[in-house]
């Protein structure tokens, strides 16, 4: 099972944190610090997988954004790179050509893509139309509703 | 700022971008508190709040908290969102509850309602949204909530795929919590039939569930491994269109397959069933062949998920471990791996090649690519790919190829990174001794390690190769002339100090033949290095320094020299003050005869599992191959002369090779449960048997008496009598088993075993020599066991006896005298130090024990001292103030600590009953004590 995901940029801030185990917010923050210190280390040609505490890490760089999940001793390393490429190309289908702005901007909409990938630390849906098309519906759903505007404080809120 | 999706929120990207836009930290957090002031207010004060505005605020509340902050408010906004009507907004509800709620277990109360209600709805994207919620949190509530819930979602014919995807994987999560939730009986069948479904992706999903739930219950769960193979052997003979959209880079659902291999990973081979065995293998041997196949693409994407199934299909394989065919060639596919261009892979092939070595199909397979891991042990890149390669040549390593890798192995260690030599040296320390044939290749191996990386050389490595020595004559002399030489190098390791100073100390006798390593030199070469040691390295050379006062009496005058230096018998360091006056008073007073008694040889030390082992084990848990443990060599088995050796000097403690916890010239151990292994039992064994074979079958004495007894029957029934000896001293224990046969035809393939929980098994090392398999008509034998404490325990192993008596197979479990108590050594101290100590203790609840009981036998007093004597504490009379009472107090002593313990005991006559109260640094020590004692009265 996967216990986290973590999207950070080259810069070493966090863009996104996704945790399938319960900690405390210090742990996280300890946990957090800890691997961008250690992956921002590491060479373009070493290998993507680490041994961490009792985990393991598999991470890779996508343009300015690491992607660094860690797993457990049971899970495969080379599955979850591709978990990993599946959530970029999803991103990427998704915002068009995705960029770390646009994971900064719709950080929520980052979120919502995750769980309809993963679940719980597993992966749920490995096909791409079909999260695809979750997403789409969901969007749809928001466009049923009334479209904002009206009320939103230009540059107040 | 980059255009907004769907129904962006543009005063939370005008936000974001001022975020992104301040210059420094002060100026970012000025204005999230700005921010956080103006939400404040807007939750607070404005009632007309509507369901965007709303959604916009926790939704900058949620970025916010991402960037590290604390948020202590806009939880019940968050709350009321999860109820709107409109779908953006309850989504944004659910998504700041996700991620911001683990810590506030109040809200969840609230949320459950609005969660229910979202799960009955007849739109499944809301459904969805509330089982990822439930995952999301995935606490016992939740469970609690939900947990009827959910199983129905799952199986029911009306729901829909999507949500049954999420509805098993929400199931798992709140199975990981809570264990109970899942129902069982026909719901066992209906969720293993879920393999069959026709929607991949929720196969995908119910086999993580699957798994999950066989780890817990596998027989219950049986029947998933044939629907497994069969739903494993459709994927991969499909061709890559076959699966639509679940081919991945033209690798048919690789999730699936994994997954369905990892399941399969829970069970052993089917072998009751020879069908699916058989389809199992041709599954494997499928994904082998593709493996050999050219790649049907160029992209690494596709690489890496065809060989992530065949990894998961080599484990699989490892794990049964039973097709010697499948294992070869899976040991040869990473062969290729090995040399692959991809780093990933490489590091991966070395990782599993770790496991196949340990396999006895394959074993010489994997040694066949020894020349390929060393390169890639000495040229790889990447220090974890590295140290993968170290690992591997340690688990290929056996008689035959042994010199050669830890000579390869000792050749990197000079250049080695810094984050892998201490666990090498481990490596190196135990190949070495596992494997040697010859003990002077052993020594020359462990000075090595020394010279080249000293500092990474544990105590546990250096006190090794001093145990060897001691135990071994023949090498005795090498090692002498070894550690003289390598003293010579003008700098040399305060570690070789050490191991030289000990070894010369002991045998230096053996070279002073030699005028080139006379006496008089082997002192000026160790003292030449006493000034840049540490006091620890210090004290053990003046222990040498004695030694060499009896091994060679002309060098007297110049040793008594060295003690009688200010340094030294005035040094600031206690432990060398008293060394340097007590040893120079040792040998100005002491005859020659008390100085040779006094400072004999060591004895030899009990046979025993590498500490070194112990160590490496503790750094990288489950990474040792299991069969080191087993096949651990130790030392030679000690001769009866070296019994009563040992029983002799009590001078050093042989525990401790620096003599530092008790020092040498402290008086001898007075402890009453360190009795010569006399042979005073022998009457009992010799009744003829013809007198008790009338008696009752079984006369099992009492497991608990042994607690406060050392020495008596164990265990006898008509066929046979298990008598009990034993010594302890400090964490160590010897125990004579004794068998005698009653009965006048043999007992054929008699075995005895020591069964250890796991607990004990981690705790307690236990040695024992094997005995003959037949014991014949009226004939005893003895049995050694040889035992040491490393952490405390519960209760105490028991040792299984089988045998065949006139043909019918016998089976006897006995407890072994072998409880905590027994590594007490008794601490005298007065009633001022006994009342600090208690009141210390007590300030900590965890460190107390306490029990109330009932007397189950008369009250006498005698009996009662009797037993807390033999307990193992020092009885401390006149302490409590009630003469009654019982108080003593009492060390235990473990490999790496030693716990005081101090006890009370309040019988009350009037209530026949007994208060019991133990006090001691360490919990689970107080508690343990508590139950073995409480038991006696």
């Amino acid at each position: 099972m996967m216990q986290f995901m973590l999207l950070f940029s080259r810069q070493g801030k966090l863009r996104l944190q996704k945790w399938y185990v319960a900690h405390p917010d210090k742990l996280k923050k300890k946990i957090t610090r800890e691997l961008i210190t250690t992956i921002l280390a590491r060479k373009p040609k070493m290998c993507s997988f680490l041994e961490w505490r009792d985990l393991k890490i598999v991470y890779k760089r996508y343009a300015s954004l690491y992607f660094c999940c860690a797993i457990e001793q049971d899970d495969n390393e080379l599955l979850t790179l591709e978990v990993i490429h599946r959530y970029v190309e999803l991103l990427d289908k998704y915002f068009g050509s995705v960029c770390e702005l646009d994971i900064i901007f719709n950080f929520e909409k980052a979120y919502f893509i995750l769980d309809e990938l993963m679940l719980g630390g597993e992966i749920q849906e490995t096909s791409k139309k079909n999260v695809l098309k979750a997403i789409a519906a969901q969007d749809l759903l928001q466009e049923e509703e009334t479209p904002q505007g009206f009320f939103d404080d230009h540059g107040l809120g | 700022m980059p255009a907004v999706r769907g129904d962006g929120m543009r005063g939370l990207a005008v936000f974001i971008s001022d975020i992104r836009n301040c210059k420094s930290k002060e100026a970012e957090i000025k204005r999230i508190n700005k921010e956080l002031a103006n939400i404040r207010s807007k939750f607070k004060g404005d009632k007309t709040l509507d369901g965007y505005q709303k959604k916009k605020y926790v939704c900058k509340l949620l970025f916010i908290f991402l960037l590290g902050h604390d948020i202590d408010f806009g939880h019940m906004e968050a709350v009321n969102l999860l109820s709107s009507n409109k779908y953006s907004e309850k989504q944004i509800g659910y998504l700041f509850i996700s991620v911001l709620v683990n810590t506030n277990s109040e809200l969840i109360k609230l949320i459950i309602q609005s969660i229910k209600n979202d799960l009955a709805s007849r739109n499944p994207i809301h459904v969805n949204l509330a089982l990822q919620c439930i995952a999301n949190i995935g606490s016992r509530e939740m469970a609690e909530a939900f947990g009827n819930d959910i199983p129905k979602l799952l199986v029911s014919g009306d729901t829909m795929d999507v949500v049954k995807q999420s509805a098993a994987l929400c199931l798992l999560r709140l199975f990981r919590t809570s264990q109970d939730i899942i129902p069982g009986g026909e719901w066992t069948s209906r969720i293993i039939h879920l393999l069959n479904d026709q929607h991949m992706g929720v196969v995908t999903a119910a086999t993580s569930l699957i798994d999950a739930l066989v780890k817990k219950n596998p027989e219950e769960y049986k029947g998933c491994v044939s629907l497994a193979v069969s739903r494993l052997s459709r994927i991969v003979t499909a061709s890559y269109t076959d699966l639509q959209d679940y081919t991945y880079y033209f690798v048919p659902a690789p999730w699936l397959s994994v997954k369905l291999l990892r399941l399969l990973q829970n069970y052993t081979p089917p072998a009751e069933d020879p069908g699916v065995r058989g389809r199992l293998n041709e599954c494997l041997e499928t994904i082998l062949n593709k493996a050999q196949e050219p790649p049907k693409s160029k992209k690494v994407q596709h690489s890496n998920a065809k060989n992530a199934v065949l990894f998961e299909a080599i484990s699989l394989i490892i794990h049964n471990d039973s097709e010697a065919n499948l294992l070869v060639r899976a040991c040869n596919q990473l062969g290729q791996f090995l040399s692959n261009r991809e780093t990933n892979l490489r590091y991966l092939a070395l990782e599993s090649m770790c496991h196949l070595a340990t396999s006895e199909f394959s074993h010489e397979a994997v040694k066949k690519h020894q020349e390929v891991v060393i390169l890639s042990m000495k040229m790889e890149k990447d220090v974890s790919v590295r140290q993968q390669a170290v690992d591997l040549l340690y688990a290929m390593c056996d008689k035959s190829n042994a010199e050669e890798i830890v000579q390869e192995m000792l050749n990197y260690l000079e250049t080695a990174d810094y984050s892998i030599r201490e666990e090498m040296v481990l490596k190196v320390a135990i190949l070495a001794e596992k494997y040697a044939t010859d003990y002077t290749w052993y020594v020359d191996v462990i000075l090595n390690l020394i010279r080249i990386a000293g500092d990474y050389v544990s105590e546990e490595v250096w006190y090794r190769v001093i145990q060897i020595v001691i135990n071994r004559d023949e090498v005795q002399g090498y090692a002498a002339k070894t550690v003289f030489e390598a003293l010579q190098a003008p700098a040399c390791h305060e570690n070789m100090v050490k191991v030289g100073g000990y070894i010369l100390g002991e045998f230096g006798n053996l070279i002073a033949g030699d005028q080139r390593s006379s006496p008089a030199v082997q002192f000026q070469l160790l003292h030449s290095k006493y000034h840049l040691c540490s006091p620890m390295t210090r004290a053990l050379l003046l222990s040498t320094y004695i030694k060499f006062i009896n091994l060679f009496p002309e060098i007297r005058t110049q040793v008594q020299e060295v003690f009688k230096q200010d340094s030294n018998l005035r040094s600031a360091d206690a432990e060398l003050q008293q060394r340097a006056s007590e040893y120079l008073q040792l040998s100005i007073i002491a005859s020659s005869d008390v100085l040779a008694t006094v400072l004999e040889e060591m004895p030899a030390f009990p046979e025993r599992e590498s500490s070194i082992l112990a160590v490496l084990k503790k750094k990288k848990p489950g990474r040792v191959p299991e069969n080191d443990v087993k096949e651990s060599k130790s030392p030679t088995p000690i001769t009866a002369s070296n019994h009563n050796n040992e029983v002799n000097t009590s001078v050093t403690n042989q525990a401790d090779l620096l003599g530092l916890s008790t020092p040498p010239t402290s008086q001898p151990n007075n402890s009453s449960n360190t009795g010569v292994l006399l042979d005073a039992l022998g009457d009992i064994y010799n009744k003829p048997s013809n007198n008790v074979s009338a008696q009752n079958s079984s006369w099992t004495t009492d497991p608990k008496k042994f607690v406060c007894k050392n020495n008596g029957v164990l265990f006898e029934n008509e066929l046979i009598q298990i008598g009990v000896k034993s010594e302890f001293r400090q964490n160590l224990g010897r125990l004579g088993l004794f068998y005698g046969n009653k009965t006048n035809s043999p007992l054929q393939n008699f075995v005895p075993a020591v069964i250890l929980t796991n607990d004990q098994a981690t705790k307690l090392s236990v040695q024992v020599k094997n005995v003959e398999p037949t014991l014949e008509a009226g004939a005893q034998i003895q049995q050694t066991i040889n035992a040491e404490c490393i952490d405390d325990y519960t209760d105490a192993p028991s040792i299984s006896v089988s045998f065949v008596y006139n043909d019918a197979p016998q089976k006897i479990t006995v407890k072994l005298p072998l409880t905590l108590n027994k590594f007490f050594e008794p601490t005298e101290m007065n009633g001022e130090s006994f009342f600090a100590r208690w009141k210390n203790l007590g300030n900590a609840n965890q460190q107390r024990s306490q029990k109330i009981f009932k007397a189950t036998q008369p009250m006498d007093l005698q009996a009662s001292r009797q037993k807390m004597v033999g307990f193992g504490m020092q009885l401390l009379d006149g302490i409590d103030p009630n003469p009654d009472n019982f108080v003593c107090a009492g060390i235990i002593h473990m490999r790496s600590q030693q716990v005081g313990c101090l006890l009370r005991l309040e019988p009350n006559k009037n209530a026949q009953m007994y208060r019991l109260t133990v006090r001691s640094s360490k919990e689970s020590v107080s508690v343990e004590i508590c139950e073995l004692l409480a038991e006696q009265f």
